[in-house]
């Protein structure tokens, strides 16, 4: 399991570590997610109006709730002692992915002249049943796998493309977060040809 | 002649019954539930709202949780045959919901579903949660 998180102990990946240990607010948005930015310009410009860009605020804002969450649940388990390393650099590392997810899709609302959903001041996670790594590492895998299903079942329902495609780039994402979780909970990491 | 006209209409009718409403299998369901978990939880609110109590509540009724002004206004009682429409595709059902997602497209499926549901309303985890 060590060799494949190999890619933890990676001297860019450290620094970003690092600045997420002094501050959660140090987001690098990488060149997709600001081209995906710099392609809603259009948008708020007026290519989509009225309940079409409502619908698609609406969908954007459950995703950005559900990414937010996702932020705190990682911050759980990278503070629950549990983690060892090189499994809470990964942790970390995935936590810094769904930041730049929730930073994209908070930006993207704003453009479409929507309101970004806030953070909730509290969640709720099973913590009585996180007591091993494991436990922690299954619990997150659960997380991954519902989202790619969450967007799977978003990206249809977008009325702007450029959207239901931005959708798609994050979805890739979510995805290998769950296979590289399952492969390090032991499990076969892409478990069939589809996902649902 | 009559009498084989008539079991035919039933075996028609019994077919017609079971594709509108097929038997679920609660094990299958939990897989399917699967796909629900980036929002949903049984016992507690998420993104989306707690799924224990959920069979007789009104929609958009969970004290704290912020529904959508759709949903607290869709006057849906949940039971397995709404569960099944709004599942099916939920903002064409509920225009305006924040369940931004397009669907279970598959009768089968969104009666495993269902199944899985209501046997967890039965099991540990919702004992006490409404």
């Amino acid at each position: 399991m060590s060799s494949f998180f190999a890619f933890a102990n990676d001297p860019v990946l450290a620094a970003r570590r690092r600045g997420f240990l002094k501050s959660s607010s140090g987001l690098l948005l990488t060149g997709t997610a600001i081209a995906m930015l710099s392609g809603r310009e259009a948008l708020a410009a007026g290519k989509a109006k009225g309940h079409d860009a409502e619908g698609d605020v609406r969908i954007l804002n459950t995703a950005l709730g559900a990414e937010q969450e996702a932020i705190a649940a990682y911050q759980v388990g990278a503070e629950s002692g549990l983690l060892q390393k090189p499994v809470l650099d990964l942790a970390v590392t995935f936590q810094g992915h769904h930041k730049e997810h929730a930073a994209v899709l908070a930006k993207t609302i704003e453009k479409l002249g929507g309101k970004p959903v806030a953070p909730k001041a509290k969640y709720t996670f099973p913590v009585e049943k996180l007591k091993t790594q494991n436990d922690v590492l299954g619990f997150a895998a659960s997380l991954e796998k519902g989202a790619v299903s969450a967007y799977l079942g978003a990206i249809p329902v977008f009325h702007d493309r450029d959207l239901a495609k931005a959708a798609g780039s994050i979805l890739g994402d979510e995805a290998m977060h769950w296979a590289i979780l399952r492969n390090a909970l032991g499990e076969p990491p892409v478990p069939a040809a589809f996902v649902s | 002649m009559q009498r084989a006209g008539a079991v035919l209409l039933a075996a028609a009718l019994a077919s017609g019954a079971a594709a509108a409403a097929p038997r679920g299998d609660a094990k299958k369901g939990e897989e399917i539930y699967s796909r629900c978990l980036a929002c949903h939880a049984l016992a507690y609110d998420r993104t989306g709202p707690r799924h224990c109590g959920l069979f007789g509540r009104k929609a958009g009724s969970v004290p704290g949780f912020a529904y959508s002004e759709a949903m607290k206004h869709s006057k849906i009682v949940w039971n397995a045959k709404t569960l099944d429409r709004f599942i099916a595709d939920p903002m064409k059902t509920v225009p305006g919901t924040a369940m931004g997602y397009a669907g279970v497209k598959d009768p089968r499926e969104r009666a495993d579903l269902i199944a899985y549901l209501e046997a967890a309303n039965q099991g540990p985890e919702c004992k006490g949660v409404k």
